[in-house]
């Protein structure tokens, strides 16, 4: 649910990271503040427990720039991964615009992927929407720990398991090096603003 | 308005805008009050004014003002409330008072000692009013 304000020409759009709980989101967001530090002008806000694990959401506001002769900001939001976070998961999700697929790559979280995969479709179903229809990008994460000799799902498995029906892009990245991550994120604001399109004609 | 989810994605016209800018610097920031915030259920902001001298991060305030509002919301269901009508924080210097315009607009005001509880509470009775009658 974009917020257009045609007086002073700006777009609001929410991106939201979803995906099981450890599997990366915040990381991803930490990388693009730190990547991005310069054009960021606030700070990035993460509600978290002691034990640092997402408690509601982080929250980063990011401004592209122009595009269309609208300014366009981007709020980027995160969801707690766990699954007893369920209820404060479904509040973020309101009015999102674009939604990145956070899953782990290692082989002992492949149940885990696919269950919250199916967590985010039933919820984005609470608000009318559809997991076929909103934009989606995914995200295998953790790929650089392949070198560390940790075994991992093969990208085929991956995109068996999540993306077989979805069929959307999809990025193997490692959100600790940064590998990936900053495509995956021009990915997803790309494919949100370009089904934006119609409201800023 | 009116559904119980999301709308569509929605734009709001220059005249209508005005509108509502009018009224928070008319009814808010002249009776005191140091910033007036309205914002969406999605943490969006749709009009904000304030007195010149607040500093404070808006964007960030909007995102955790609506994830607030949705929480106490949720709270007050599973208590068997409908709604907690009095969302007010109270600090040293500053207060943050919510106020629900319709289900999908929040109008959030922060304000000083300078201003009353109950003063407030009436203006933004007031401008709520007129904020909903831009529609």
């Amino acid at each position: 649910m974009a917020f257009v304000n045609m007086k002073s020409k700006e777009v609001q759009a929410k991106i939201v990271y979803y995906g099981p709980g450890r599997g990366g989101k915040t990381t991803n967001l930490e990388y693009i503040y730190s990547k991005f530090r310069e054009r960021i002008k606030s700070d990035m806000v993460s509600i978290k427990t002691h034990g640092d694990r997402t408690l509601f959401f982080d929250f980063l506001p990011f401004d592209i720039g122009k595009i269309m002769g609208y300014d366009v900001k981007i709020q980027l939001y995160t969801v707690p991964g766990q699954v007893k976070y369920d209820a404060t998961r479904r509040l973020v999700l309101k009015g999102v615009d674009g939604m990145v697929f956070v899953a782990d790559s290692q082989v002992e979280q492949r149940k885990k992927n696919v269950l919250s995969l199916k967590n985010l479709q039933e919820n984005l179903a609470i608000y009318k929407k559809s997991i076929f229809k909103v934009p989606l990008v995914l995200q295998y994460n953790k790929r650089d720990l392949e070198k560390e000799g940790v075994t991992l799902l093969p990208m085929e498995t991956l995109e068996k398991d999540l993306n077989s029906q979805l069929k959307v892009p999809s990025f193997p990245a490692s959100a600790v090096t940064g590998e990936n991550v900053v495509p995956t994120m021009k990915k997803i604001i790309s494919l949100t603003m370009t089904s934006l399109q119609n409201v800023l004609k | 308005m009116g559904s119980n989810y999301d709308v569509s994605d929605y734009t709001l016209g220059q005249e209508q805008l005005e509108r509502i800018e009018t009224v928070l610097t008319e009814d808010l920031i002249n009776s005191g009050v140091h910033s007036a915030l309205l914002i969406d259920m999605a943490g969006n902001i749709i009009a904000r004014c304030d007195n010149g001298q607040c500093q404070h991060d808006m964007y960030s305030l909007a995102a955790l003002a609506s994830a607030n509002f949705a929480a106490v919301d949720t709270m007050a269901k599973i208590v068997g409330e409908e709604e907690f009508s009095l969302l007010f924080h109270k600090g040293e210097n500053e207060n943050i008072h919510f106020s629900k315009v319709n289900i999908e607009f929040l109008l959030i005001t922060i304000f000083g000692k300078e201003v009353s509880l109950g003063l407030l509470r009436l203006k933004v009775a007031e401008a709520v009013e007129k904020i909903n009658s831009v529609w």
